[in-house]
């Protein structure tokens, strides 16, 4: 499953990223058959949720395709559904209207196929130690016998930098350290996607401009496909090679963008992406 | 006028940037750290009597050995031993009782019931709030029950119990089961209700679901909640028990700890009856620091969820 061409695809048939290329309408874009299969097909997806008084519709018929190794992200002020859009990916919400399909097989549930990476720190598990944690969904899911988990989970640990405290638990670790054991969880999977959901919001600005460099990094190392979800147009910038821009009330796909090639030097086409950006989700 | 302020204290206005001056600007200063050489104020060992004191166990021995004092003391003072027998009378009667055997058969009896009913109101409880947590019928079912029985005190029941299960264990049991499972059950589904969604939603990323969701997610998520209610579902049972022999006398064959009291004391063998509580004072302490401070420190201690 190790593809690394759809990033030069994606690169040689988008617009230049940053350049204020031909607006594309606000509905879904028709799925583009150049580009082969997507490995995640959202379709026309409504979701809405209940509460007590009201049924609330989160996201409005949202399309969108991600391809392997996308770094893909779904971008929109607070209120536009991309949590909960994710949240379905994941098969925890089931669609009102619409599909997903995973490699051509549609989501009905949650599965370990789609490992969850969340914003909020209390989601390892606290009565197991950091390889535990890793080695739990390996062992659970019959994936590995308890050797080869705990070989991989090793191998994860010192990625991650924490080669030190394999036998630590989480409530010892700060914040940074069980966000990174929680990707180095779902990336020790090696699910066919990875979500994130803000999983660096609750960290402070300098950890989490270190949590993005080391994510970035991996990501190179490994070139898994993740469905990253932000509110940060310069997180999505920096994270993303591809940016879903969503409005809010209810979550309607505003625009998707290709973003600025890694590493860039140029800070005025950051500065132009970012305006445009936000003023397509401000104006 | 802004630059005059107000002398009467009541007219004062609050402060605003036109009445305080503009920040001095100062230069930017570095300073050299200097290699720090006195290891001594770093790091330093703790007094030795402190890391002593520093152990739980031995600051409660000593508030027992106080208590064990004051009561020696007092009973002296007393000079009655039909009503208050000294301590180290106590502990005479308590050591021959020792020997003889007696003590250590009727405790064995009491705790065999005691682990017998115990066990099964706990797996009871287990089976009441999984049903609970995982359907709305077992939520009404559990709410209803427990609400029910909860107040009902388990020696009320023990009368009718000694007509459905005769004279002998199983109507011990029986009272013993009803006194453990609504506390337990009570105290499992609240924890199982605190556990956070984010963790319920990881185990069911991992793709568990039924048993195997609730043994590796829920039960350990929700410990701290379920060890209170194993404590007091513990602390429950005891009472029920030696209070169920005291009133009944010899509900099983051999007699527990409850029947060595009431027999004692029919005799006046006061001594006898203080040793008899004392064992069950003994017993219910071994208990309480040994067992479940053992399991706090293995769980609930060691994961964090308790400090």
């Amino acid at each position: 499953m190790d593809q690394s061409f759809p990033a030069e695809v994606a690169g040689a048939t988008t617009a230049t990223p940053g350049a204020a290329g031909p607006e594309t309408s606000t509905m879904a874009a028709a799925p583009d058959t150049a580009l082969g299969a997507p490995l995640l097909d959202v379709r026309n997806v409504t979701l809405q949720y209940r509460t007590t008084e009201r049924i609330v519709t989160a996201t409005h018929r949202v399309s969108f395709q991600v391809f392997p190794s996308d770094r893909f992200v779904l971008l929109g002020p607070s209120g536009c559904g991309k949590s909960t859009l994710l949240k379905a990916v994941a098969g925890y919400i089931p669609p009102e209207e619409g599909e997903f399909h995973l490699n051509g097989q549609q989501i009905t549930g949650p599965g370990p196929d789609r490992m969850m990476v969340f914003q909020e720190f209390d989601q390892l598990l606290p009565w197991k130690s950091v390889r535990d944690n890793i080695m739990f969904p390996l062992l659970t899911t019959k994936r590995l016998n308890r050797a080869q988990a705990r070989e991989r989970a090793d191998y994860y640990i010192n990625k991650i930098g924490l080669g030190a405290f394999p036998d630590a638990y989480p409530h010892t670790l700060s914040g940074g350290m069980k966000q990174r054991v929680a990707i180095a969880r779902g990336m020790a999977m090696e699910p066919k996607i990875l979500l994130m959901d803000e999983p660096f919001a609750a960290l402070d600005a300098l950890t989490r401009r270190t949590m993005q460099d080391e994510l970035l990094r991996l990501w190179d190392e490994t070139r898994f496909t993740v469905l990253f979800v932000t509110h940060s147009i310069n997180e999505a910038i920096k994270i993303g090679n591809r940016i879903l821009l969503l409005s809010p009330h209810p979550g309607q796909v505003r625009a998707e963008l290709e973003s600025l090639p890694r590493n860039t030097e140029d800070g005025d086409a950051q500065v132009a992406l970012e305006h445009r950006i936000h003023t397509m989700l401000f104006a | 006028m802004s630059t005059t302020l107000s002398p009467k204290p009541g007219a004062a206005r609050p402060a605003g940037p036109d009445t305080r001056p503009e920040p001095l600007v100062r230069p930017n200063r570095e300073y050299q750290v200097a290699a720090f050489t006195d290891a001594d104020a770093v790091e330093r060992p703790i007094p030795n009597w402190q890391r002593v004191w520093n152990q739980t166990w031995l600051r409660k021995l000593v508030l027992i050995v106080l208590l064990c004092v004051i009561w020696q003391v007092y009973a002296t003072y007393l000079d009655n031993e039909l009503l208050f027998p000294t301590f180290s009378e106590t502990m005479r009667s308590f050591w021959s009782n020792i020997t003889n055997g007696v003590l250590p058969a009727r405790a064995w009896s009491s705790v065999r019931v005691l682990l017998m009913g115990y066990s099964v109101g706990v797996v009871l409880a287990t089976i009441l709030s999984v049903a609970a947590i995982n359907t709305r019928l077992g939520n009404d079912l559990l709410e209803t029950l427990t609400s029910m029985f909860n107040p009902l005190p388990a020696i009320a029941l023990l009368p009718l119990a000694l007509l459905w299960f005769g004279l002998g264990n199983g109507s011990l049991v029986f009272v013993l089961v009803h006194s453990v499972l609504w506390v337990v059950a009570l105290n499992m589904h609240a924890g199982f209700l605190g556990v956070s969604t984010t963790l319920r939603m990881v185990g069911r990323n991992y793709g568990l679901t039924g048993v195997r969701y609730v043994r590796t997610i829920l039960i350990p998520a929700a410990f701290p909640s379920i060890l209170t209610g194993l404590k007091v579902g513990w602390a429950f049972a005891w009472r029920t028990l030696i209070a169920a022999e005291l009133v009944f006398g010899v509900a099983s064959g051999a007699g527990g700890l409850g029947w060595f009291i009431f027999e004692n004391k029919n005799q006046l063998e006061i001594p006898a009856v203080f040793a008899g509580l004392f064992s069950v004072i003994l017993i219910g302490l071994a208990v309480e620091n040994l067992v479940f401070r053992w399991i706090e420190k293995k769980t609930v201690r060691r994961w964090g969820m308790q400090n």
